[in-house]
C-alpha cells in the first residue's frame, strides 16, 4: 500500500510538473488565427488520462497526441464543433470540460437558476409581507413619536457613529 | 561508538513512543472532555463543567507533545518511523524536515487534531462570556469532535507506526512541496477549516438548549471572522503557490481540491454578513444557525471527500481509499448528527422574521441569496461527474472551468454590484436614493477607469473592461463609505478627520475587505484578459521578445543544490534595449525522488506585474549546438489576485479587534441593559 501511495503522488507529482507544452515552437500553427483557435479549444478539451487537466495544461503523451488530433483537423479546415465531435466521438463525453446542455445534463445547468430564482422568490414574498404586516403610523402615533423625538433633537441620520 | 549509537536510538525510541502515548491520552481527555461537561450541564454543576474545560486544555496539551514528538523524529530523521522515512530524507534542508511533518496524511491528520484541540483550548480559555450552560454544551461538542478525529488518528492512521527494519535513508517529501509558500499553506487552510468548528459546535449547542438569539450571533461572529480570515490566506497561499511554481499563469483551476476550500469560504462569507443580521434584527436565526453547520460540514467533507480519492484532482497529494472511507463515515455521523437536530429543533427557532427590500437587511439577504447559490453551484459542479457516473456509469462527463465560467462568474458579479450598497443602507428601511447619491461619483470613477481600459488596453476586449470597472467600482464604493459616514465635503476636513479617526473599526474591517474584494477583480480580470505567452528555442546569446521585453539567454550551467543538480540559465530582460533584470530559471533533477525533474521558475516582479520565465528540456538544434526552450510568460497586474484576498483577511483582523465584537463584550453590553441593545452596525 505504501509502495501504491507513493506511486500515486509520483504521478500525480508528474502531472503537475510537466506542464506547458501546448505552445511548443515547433508544433505552432501558421496561421496565429487558427493557432489560437487550436488554444482556446484545448483549453475545453480534457486530458483523459490525467488527473484533472486540460489538454493545454497537460504534458501527458495522449495531450500531445490530442492537440496534434486538433491542429491537424483546424489546418484542415473543420470547425470547431466537427473537431469537439470527433473527439467527442472516440473518447465519449468525459473529454468535454465544458459538459453539452442536453437532457441528461439539465440538473447540472439549472440547478443555479432554479435556485437563485427560488431563493430570490422566497426573500420577495417574505419582503412583501413586511409592507403588508407594517401599516404607517396613525396621526395619534406619530404625534406620541413626535413628541418621543422632541428632547432627542434632530432626526437620527442613519449612520450615527458610536 | 556502537554503543552511543544505540543510546542515540534508544532516546529516539522513547521520545516517538512518547507521541504515540500522547495521543491516546488525548482520545482519553476528549472523552472526558466530552463526558464532564455533559454531566456539568445536566446537573448544573460548576465542578464538573471546569472539570470538562480542565480536560479540554489537557488534550490540546496532548495533541501539541504528539505533534511535538513527531516533529522531533522529523527533525532527527529517525527513520525507524515509517511516516519519517516514507516523507523525509537526511538530505533535505531543515525548514522542510519541519514541514514534513504535515506532508503526509498522518501528519497532516495530526495538525487536523492539533488545531481541534487548540480551538477547543481557546473556547475555554475566551469563552468566560458565554452562558454557563451554552459553554459546557460547546466543549462538549467540541469534546465529541476531538474524539472522532483523534480516535480515528490513533485507530486508523498513527504517524509514529515504527518500522522493524529502517532504512539508512527516507523517501524525500514530493519535491513540487518543497517550498516555503506551501509549507506554510497547510496550517492557515487548516485553521480556517478547524476555525469553523467552533461556529459548528456554538450551533449543534445553541440547537440542544433550544435557544437561539442576538447575542448568541454575537458569540458566532468573531470565531467566524477568526475561521474566514485564516481561510481566506490559506487559499490565496495555495493559489499563490500554483501559480508561481507551476508556471502558464494557472492561479485557479475549479480543481475539485481548490473547490474544497472555496466551499467553506463562500458558507463563510455568507455566514459573516447573515450573522450581522441576526445579531442587530433578531432576524434569520434559523438561516444563521444552518449556515453555521454548513460551513464546517463543508470543511469536513472538502477535506476529506478529497483526500478519500472519491474525487480526482491534480493535487491530491495524500490519497488513501481505505482510509478516507473511514473519514468520510466519521463525517457523515458527525454532520447527519448536527443536521438531524436542526430538523428537529429549527422549527422552535423564533425570528424568521421579515424584512424590508431596501435596508441593510435586504441588501445583506441578497448577499446571502446569491453567496449561497454560488456555494451550492460550487459544490454540485464538484459532484456531479460522481453522481451522473453512479447513474450512467458507461458515460462519465467532465465539469471543469468553461462550465463554472458560466454559471458562478454571473452569480458572482451580480453580488459584487451589490455589495457598495450595502453598508450606506440604514437598518430596516433604507433609502436607496440617498445610497445612490453617496454612490455616484464612485461608479462615475469606476466607469471612467473601465472606458480609459476600453481606450488603451490591447486586444479590446469589452467584458474584461467591464470587469475593471467592476473592480474599480468596489474599491471606490468601499471608500465611498468612509466619505459618508465622516461626512467629507459637508463638514469642515478637521471634523471630518476626526469623524474618521472615531469610526469603529469594524467599519474599517468592512472597507477594507471590500476594497480588498476588488484589488481581487482588478487583478484576475488584467491578468486572464491581457497575460502573455511566448516558448522559443534559444541557445546561449540567441534572444526572445515578451511583449514590450526582450529576454537573451546568456548561459546555462550546471550547478547542485540542497538535494538536487540543476541546469542553471541566466537570462537578461530588457525594455527597448534599457535592462531591466537578470532571470534565473533552473530545470532541477532530484536523484532521491526516482530522478524527478522540476522547472524552477524565475520572476520578474515589476511593479504588480510580472515577467515570469521558466526553463524546458535541452535539446540539440540542426547546427549541433545545445538548445534549451525557454518559456516567457506577462502576467499583468497578477499581485492584485493575492493582495486582494491578503487585504480581505486583514479587513477580517480588524474587525476582530473592534470593541464591539471582542469576545468580551456580550457582558459589557448585558450590563448596559441586554445584548439587544441597538448599536451602530458598521
Amino acid at each position: 500500500m505504501r509502495r501504491g501511495l507513493a506511486g500515486a503522488l509520483a504521478v500525480a507529482a508528474a502531472a503537475v510538473m510537466l506542464i506547458g507544452a501546448a505552445d511548443d515552437p515547433s508544433d505552432r500553427l501558421k496561421s496565429p488565427a487558427e493557432e489560437s483557435r487550436a488554444r482556446a479549444l484545448f483549453q475545453q478539451l480534457r486530458c483523459v488520462v490525467c488527473q484533472n487537466e486540460s489538454i493545454d495544461d497537460s504534458e501527458a503523451d495522449l495531450a500531445q497526441d490530442l492537440r496534434r488530433i486538433v491542429r491537424t483537423q483546424i489546418a484542415q479546415g473543420r470547425s470547431d464543433d466537427q473537431v469537439r465531435a470527433f473527439l467527442v466521438q472516440r473518447y465519449g463525453q468525459f473529454i468535454l470540460l465544458k459538459p453539452p446542455l442536453s437532457p441528461g445534463n439539465a440538473t447540472l445547468w439549472l440547478t443555479p437558476l432554479v435556485l437563485v430564482l427560488a431563493g430570490g422568490a422566497y426573500v420577495w414574498r417574505r419582503s412583501r409581507a413586511v409592507r403588508r404586516e407594517e401599516p404607517a403610523l396613525t396621526p395619534a402615533e406619530e404625534k406620541a413619536l413626535g413628541r418621543l423625538q422632541a428632547p432627542a433633537g434632530a432626526k437620527e441620520a442613519p449612520h450615527s457613529e458610536v | 561508538m556502537a554503543r552511543g549509537r544505540r543510546v542515540f536510538e534508544g532516546r529516539g525510541r522513547m521520545i516517538a513512543e512518547l507521541g504515540a502515548f500522547a495521543l491516546m491520552l488525548a482520545l482519553a481527555l476528549s472523552m472526558g472532555q466530552t463526558a464532564l461537561s455533559a454531566a456539568g450541564r445536566l446537573r448544573h454543576s460548576a465542578l464538573l463543567q471546569g472539570a470538562g474545560e480542565g480536560a479540554a486544555l489537557g488534550a490540546f496539551i496532548a495533541v501539541l507533545i504528539a505533534f511535538l514528538a513527531l516533529m522531533d523524529a522529523f527533525i532527527r530523521s529517525d527513520f525507524s518511523v515509517a511516516n519519517v522515512a516514507n516523507n523525509s530524507t537526511t538530505t533535505e534542508p531543515m525548514f522542510y524536515k519541519v514541514t514534513g511533518v504535515w506532508g503526509s496524511h498522518e501528519g497532516s491528520v495530526l495538525l487536523w487534531n492539533l488545531v481541534l484541540t487548540g480551538f477547543g483550548a481557546l473556547i475555554v480559555l475566551f469563552g468566560d462570556n458565554l452562558p454557563r450552560a451554552l459553554k459546557a454544551l460547546t466543549v462538549m461538542v467540541q469534546g465529541l469532535l476531538a474524539v472522532l478525529f483523534i480516535g480515528y488518528t490513533v485507530f486508523a492512521s498513527s504517524p509514529f507506526a515504527r518500522l522493524a527494519n529502517p532504512p539508512v535513508q527516507g523517501n524525500p517529501l514530493n519535491p513540487i512541496l518543497q517550498d516555503p509558500t506551501f509549507a506554510i499553506h497547510p496550517p492557515f487552510l487548516y485553521c480556517g477549516y478547524v476555525g469553523f468548528s467552533v461556529v459548528f459546535s456554538l450551533a449543534v449547542a445553541a440547537l440542544i438548549e433550544g435557544r437561539v438569539d442576538a447575542a448568541w450571533a454575537r458569540w458566532v461572529r468573531p470565531w467566524a471572522l477568526t475561521a474566514w480570515s485564516f481561510l481566506t490566506v490559506g487559499i490565496m497561499l495555495g493559489s499563490f503557490w500554483s501559480y508561481y511554481t507551476q508556471g502558464w499563469g494557472g492561479w485557479w483551476f475549479w480543481d475539485p481540491v481548490e473547490n474544497a476550500s472555496f466551499m467553506p469560504w463562500l458558507a463563510g462569507a455568507a455566514l459573516l454578513h447573515s450573522a450581522i443580521v441576526t445579531e442587530k434584527r433578531g432576524t434569520l436565526v434559523g438561516w444563521t444557525v444552518f449556515l453555521a453547520l454548513i460551513a464546517f460540514t463543508l470543511s469536513m467533507l472538502g477535506t476529506f471527500l478529497v483526500r478519500s480519492g472519491v474525487l480526482t484532482s491534480v493535487h491530491a497529494f495524500a490519497v488513501d481509499p481505505t482510509r478516507g472511507t473511514i473519514l468520510l463515515t466519521i463525517v457523515a455521523a458527525a454532520v447527519g448528527a448536527a443536521f438531524a437536530l436542526f430538523a428537529w429543533r429549527a422549527s422552535k427557532l423564533s425570528g424568521g422574521g421579515l424584512f424590508s427590500p431596501v435596508s441593510r437587511e435586504g441588501a445583506l439577504v441578497l448577499n446571502n441569496l446569491f453567496l449561497s447559490t454560488a456555494c451550492a453551484t460550487v459544490l454540485l459542479g464538484t459532484l456531479y461527474p460522481l453522481i451522473r457516473q453512479a447513474l450512467t456509469p458507461n458515460n462519465p462527463i467532465s465539469v471543469g472551468p468553461p462550465f463554472f465560467a458560466l454559471t458562478f462568474n454571473p452569480l458572482m458579479i451580480i453580488t459584487l454590484l451589490i455589495v457598495p450598497f450595502g453598508p450606506l443602507l440604514a437598518w430596516k428601511r433604507g433609502d436607496l436614493r440617498a445610497a445612490a447619491m453617496s454612490l455616484r461619483i464612485p461608479a462615475a470613477l469606476a466607469l471612467a477607469c473601465g472606458l480609459v481600459a476600453l481606450a488603451v488596453m490591447q486586444p479590446r476586449m469589452a467584458l474584461s473592461c467591464a470587469g475593471l470597472a467592476l473592480g474599480f467600482w468596489l474599491i471606490f464604493g468601499a471608500l465611498a463609505e468612509l466619505a459618508e459616514r465622516s461626512r467629507v465635503g459637508r463638514v469642515a476636513a478637521m471634523e471630518s478627520l476626526r469623524r474618521l479617526g472615531g469610526l469603529p473599526r469594524g467599519a474599517w474591517g468592512t472597507t477594507l475587505a471590500h476594497a480588498g474584494l476588488g484589488v481581487f477583480v482588478l487583478g484576475a480580470c488584467f491578468e486572464s484578459s491581457w497575460k502573455l505567452e511566448n516558448a522559443q528555442t534559444l541557445s546561449p546569446g540567441q534572444t526572445m521578445s515578451i511583449g514590450a521585453y526582450s529576454l537573451k539567454l546568456d548561459s546555462v550551467t550546471p550547478i547542485d543544490g540542497a538535494g538536487y543538480s540543476a541546469e542553471h540559465a541566466v537570462i537578461s530582460a530588457s525594455r527597448n534595449g534599457n535592462p531591466i533584470c537578470t532571470l534565473s530559471p533552473e530545470r532541477r533533477t532530484y536523484p532521491a525522488a526516482a530522478g524527478q525533474t522540476t522547472s524552477k521558475k524565475s520572476i520578474c516582479v515589476l511593479g504588480a506585474s510580472d515577467l515570469y520565465v521558466g526553463l524546458d528540456d535541452g535539446q540539440q538544434n540542426p547546427d549541433d549546438i545545445h538548445a534549451w526552450v525557454v518559456r516567457a510568460y506577462w502576467y499583468p497586474w497578477a499581485r492584485f489576485i493575492f493582495i486582494g484576498p491578503v487585504l480581505m483577511a486583514l479587513g477580517g483582523l480588524i474587525s476582530l479587534s473592534d470593541r464591539r465584537l471582542r469576545f468580551s463584550m456580550p457582558q459589557r453590553a448585558k450590563a448596559k441593559g441586554g445584548p439587544l441593545k441597538t448599536e451602530p452596525a458598521e
